[in-house]
């Protein structure tokens, strides 16, 4: 009788899981051959040290300037347009890929029917494959497509975040309580008014802060696709870095930094009015 | 005949068996409510009647029309007309109570009008109005996070009675109010349902509401009717076989702690 009182059924189930977490560890470190006593050793820190002190000063020539200030223009452009495309294509495939607007999930305890589960697979795929292929590899194709330039960064931008949006939204409308949406389907509403009525509510501060995130994380991107010729401040670092300019790279790592914090405040002002 | 139930049985899908082979017949503009203990299948009765749930066998028919053969659209249609309040409410914490009363319309209305409103409130006059009948028209502009119990279940009625349904059922609509508060809106409730013609089924825990409000008693036990009476009919000893609970023993009453006082030297 102690026993079965005492014992909480949980316990087994977690130990386990830390225990799988744990064994899963060891062979990732021993894969991707991390070895930290690498950074300590002399002469790649005297290596690393040589190319940090470079940086200093940062180049803040009038001409650089300027040339600096239209990058980070073209950089933002790129980030934003790739997110607007991306968005035309991950909010509608969220909602098929999840179960938010099921009809026949309100009247079977939030189990949607065979069909509708069915259905939902093929569009999981699509977001899959849509966001599997890194947004580099894609930049590398659109290059060749539409050539050097922004364009490039652009469409790339749109077809892999478009992929992320939509598995990320799908999984934020089936976290939030979904008895809102079931009453409102359950008193004779549409699909779509009772999702804008019954989850949009709960989870809207949610998906404005993942896509703040996620449009912070497309500048990074077209920074990163700027090296293979997409544009912005990407193609300026890959030209510093090839001139051996460390001024020019600093200035430009510093924008970066002033962008990141620009779209975190962004998120926190957004967030506050929103909350 | 308003809403009827032919060898109705439900099983939830924890395997837990809510009705078994329910007959009921309730008519046009009756007044019922059901009574019954804890877990006796009273809100998955209210369930199956508002086609919220779909009963494993047997037939449901609502306002002449059997809701599980209907197609998904004519079925929504069919919801439109029926009403149910929930026992705790679900509406998101973050929306004003006047969309969550305007939502009541959401069947009526088209996708175009619906999102508007979601913009702006198109029907301020109506959700003051129908909050004004519970005493709550102050709280318009407060957001559903901010209200205690009773009032989340007076915003769901007050949701249901924007609605205008057919077929009002109700899921222990004044559990979290005091005893004058649940009187006054018990009372709202049946005086709406007789001036429109309203069919009404409440489940209530407490039998003198139900006893002083409804005509009718219906007592609900293991997910079967027990008794369908005249509230005049209900008497001590039927009330007893309803509530009977073998399960719960009194604990014994512990004797109180001895304090000795050991006087120190």
């Amino acid at each position: 009788m102690l026993t079965r009182d005492t014992r909480d059924p949980a316990t087994l189930p977690r130990l386990l899981l830390s225990l799988l977490a744990l064994a899963l560890l060891w062979p990732s470190i021993r894969l991707s051959e991390l070895d930290l006593s690498v950074l300590v050793a002399s002469d790649s820190q005297s290596e690393m040290g040589r190319f940090v002190a470079a940086f200093w000063p940062p180049a803040h020539g009038a001409e650089f300037i300027e040339l600096l200030l239209q990058a980070t223009l073209q950089t933002l452009a790129i980030a934003t347009a790739g997110m607007a495309l991306a968005l035309l294509l991950a909010v509608p495939a969220s909602l098929l890929a999840s179960r938010a607007l099921s009809l026949s999930a309100a009247s079977r305890a939030g189990h949607p029917n065979y069909w509708g589960q069915l259905l939902r697979w093929p569009v999981r795929g699509v977001l899959i494959f849509l966001r599997s292929v890194p947004e580099i590899v894609w930049a590398l194709l659109f290059v060749r497509a539409v050539g050097l330039g922004p364009t490039a960064g652009v469409l790339a931008i749109a077809i892999t975040y478009s992929g992320m949006l939509g598995k990320v939204y799908a999984e934020i409308f089936e976290s939030t309580d979904q008895r809102p949406a079931h009453a409102l389907l359950q008193s004779g509403s549409g699909r779509l008014a009772a999702f804008c009525y019954g989850i949009l509510p709960n989870v809207a501060a949610e998906l404005l802060s993942y896509t703040v995130y996620r449009w912070e994380c497309a500048i990074r991107a077209s920074v990163v696709m700027g090296f293979v010729g997409a544009g912005g401040l990407g193609q300026q670092m890959d030209l510093s870095l090839r001139m051996f300019a460390g001024g020019e790279v600093a200035s430009l790592l510093l924008t970066f930094l002033v962008l990141v914090l620009f779209a975190d405040q962004l998120s926190r002002l957004l967030r506050w009015r929103l909350a | 005949m308003t809403l009827q139930l032919t060898q109705v049985s439900l099983t939830h899908a924890n395997g837990v068996q809510a009705l078994r082979d329910v007959d009921l017949h309730i008519g046009a503009s009756e007044q019922v409510a059901i009574i019954g203990p804890s877990g006796a299948g009273k809100s998955s009765l209210l369930n199956v009647l508002a086609t919220a749930l779909r009963p494993g066998n047997g037939e449901l028919q609502v306002l002449g029309e059997r809701a599980w053969q209907l197609s998904a659209r004519q079925r929504q249609r069919l919801r439109a007309r029926i009403g149910l309040i929930h026992q705790s409410p679900p509406l998101p914490p973050r929306q004003r109570v006047v969309t969550a009363v305007l939502a009541g319309k959401l069947g009526q209305w088209g996708l175009g009008k619906s999102l508007l409103n979601l913009l702006h409130p198109l029907d301020i006059p109506g959700a003051r109005a129908a909050l004004a009948r519970l005493d709550l028209s102050d709280k318009l502009f407060a957001q559903c996070q901010q209200l205690s119990g009773g009032q989340l279940q007076r915003v769901g009625i007050a949701r249901v009675l924007y609605q205008a349904p057919e077929v009002l059922l109700a899921d222990e609509p004044v559990s979290a109010m005091d005893p004058v508060l649940a009187e006054h809106t018990l009372s709202v409730l049946c005086r709406h349902a007789r001036q429109h013609n309203v069919t009404l089924v409440a489940s209530l825990h407490a039998v003198e509401l139900a006893l002083a409000h409804f005509s009718r008693i219906i007592g609900v036990r293991d997910g079967q009717i027990l008794f369908d009476l005249a509230a005049g009919e209900v008497d001590r000893e039927l009330l007893d076989k309803l509530y009977a609970n073998e399960q719960l023993q009194s604990p014994p009453i512990a004797p109180p702690p001895l304090s000795v006082q050991i006087p120190r030297c």
